[in-house]
């Protein structure tokens, strides 16, 4: 997520609330992307928290000056009170956007959930071309049904992003996607470079581009951003594996954004569950802004005082914060390590070799995501 | 396919209907929400986004805060119009 913001400056004492909530409703799908940024243990429907709670939570979010909430996934429309949700975050002032894989989406629902205030709606797309879409995620005739509900989205009057997950095995189609985007009236395109940890981590040789194949889509998306201005905005996520610094993963942890999974547990990113020591408070315990201040989770990585040394007198701490946590533990065992995207980690060189390596071999089959 | 929005002195800018641009009461700050974006305006931004009502055009805009501030017509002109045109370009102003 980008946000361009000034912040008042922060004391020790005070830590400030969060910018926007990412609510998970639920982690069914009928999708299986490979690549899918949920845990790789979900939670089932039965443990999902109810509309009322969902709704104590958002008065609870509003009430400590959050801005937006995202509805998301899984697939956040296979709850049946999506509509009940939207309208009670818009009566109380949060700015709704709707994160789906759209092919459970009707014309009718899609216009019941403008009524109720949704302010924006986000579809993924696997790729351009409709055959190799539909065995990315897994679901025949997606591709089709999602465009369809993309004009459903714009005729409605609601903005509609194009969310694209690129990769080695679709990455080739980029400037197709960026027409599709543009075709489908599109105000936003993010090319996400998929991101590995949790599924993505299992198949990441199948999906990790080499290096040339990453600097192509650069070029194309810097060519694309300069021809289609004021058209179509493009965001770009580019897979930190090639970076020689981390990203700034979720703006700093603890910092501006809290993750609320199906079952209520409060995470600081949403892939937070894959690092097994840390543990994580409910909604059905404790207030949103009491676990925001001091859940161990939180406090755990907040700042720069937990970091090691290349990080802690590092003169970019404070710019990217220690990057992902999540990639740190995922890649050395260490959840405290430098991440290895950054060169001045001692597992850089090793890992992203290895990385390398598999992106010039043939890619292997997929581990489609599934419950259970 | 839409087209990119040009701002001129005879615009008549106006926020989209999914741009919402309002004050948050717990932070008293003055915000315009965006999908994935949080702009926090400056005062005399905010002043600005105040009158870009989808009514005034640009030109009365220009005006009253050159009788407001009793600056220069050319200058207030010409950084409205850089604004606007960045917020439009942003995909934040309808024109």
């Amino acid at each position: 997520m980008t946000t361009m913001t000034k912040t008042k400056p922060e004391t020790a004492s005070k830590v400030q609330a969060p910018l926007a909530v990412l609510a998970e409703l639920s982690h069914r799908c009928p999708l299986q992307c490979p690549y899918c940024s949920n845990p790789v243990q979900l939670e089932r429907a039965s443990d999902e928290l109810d509309t009322q709670a969902w709704c104590r939570v958002m008065d609870e979010a509003a009430a400590m000056g959050v801005y937006q909430i995202h509805f998301s996934g899984g697939e956040p429309t296979v709850r049946k009170d999506l509509e009940d949700l939207v309208k009670h975050a818009n009566d109380i002032g949060l700015y709704t956007n709707l994160i789906t894989s759209a092919v459970l989406l009707t014309k009718e629902r899609v216009e019941k959930l403008a009524e109720q205030g949704m302010n924006h709606i986000q579809i993924s797309f696997q790729d351009s071309e409709a055959a190799n879409a539909d065995r990315i995620g897994n679901f025949k005739g997606g591709h089709k049904k999602k465009i369809e509900v993309a004009g459903y989205v714009r005729a409605a009057g609601l903005p509609l992003t194009v969310n694209a997950v690129m990769h080695r095995q679709n990455l080739h189609h980029l400037e197709d996607v960026i027409n599709m985007a543009v075709e489908l009236d599109a105000e936003r395109l993010e090319v996400a470079q998929v991101q590995y940890y949790g599924w993505a981590l299992k198949n990441r040789a199948a999906f990790m581009p080499t290096y040339e194949q990453l600097s192509w889509a650069t070029e194309v998306v810097e060519k694309a951003r300069e021809s289609l201005k004021g058209v179509l905005v493009i965001d770009y996520v580019v897979p930190d594996y090639y970076a020689r610094r981390p990203k700034v993963c979720m703006g700093g942890w603890g910092r501006r954004f809290i993750n609320i999974n199906p079952a209520g547990l409060v995470l600081p990113c949403h892939a937070a569950e894959s690092i097994p020591s840390l543990k994580f408070d409910s909604v059905k315990d404790h207030s949103l802004a009491w676990i925001w201040e001091n859940s161990e989770a939180f406090r755990k990585f907040r700042g720069t005082d937990w970091m090691p040394e290349p990080c802690r007198s590092c003169d970019r701490r404070e710019i990217d914060w220690g990057g992902c946590r999540c990639q740190a533990f995922a890649l050395t065992g260490d959840e405290s390590a430098t991440d290895p995207a950054c060169e001045l980690s001692p597992h850089h060189e090793e890992i992203f070799g290895l990385a390398s390596d598999e992106a010039h071999k043939e890619p292997p089959p997929f581990v489609y995501r599934k419950i259970g | 396919m839409s087209a990119r929005v040009i701002i001129a002195s005879v615009s008549v800018p106006a926020l989209p209907r999914h741009v919402k641009f309002h004050f948050n009461k717990q932070r008293e700050q003055w915000v315009i929400l965006a999908p994935e974006r949080l702009l926090v305006p400056d005062e005399t931004s905010v002043e600005i986004l105040q009158m870009c009502d989808g009514k005034a055009s640009v030109d009365s805009i220009v005006g009253k805060l050159v009788e407001k501030y009793a600056a220069p017509h050319d200058v207030i002109l010409k950084d409205v119009m850089r604004m606007l045109q960045d917020l439009a370009d942003k995909g934040f102003l309808v024109a």
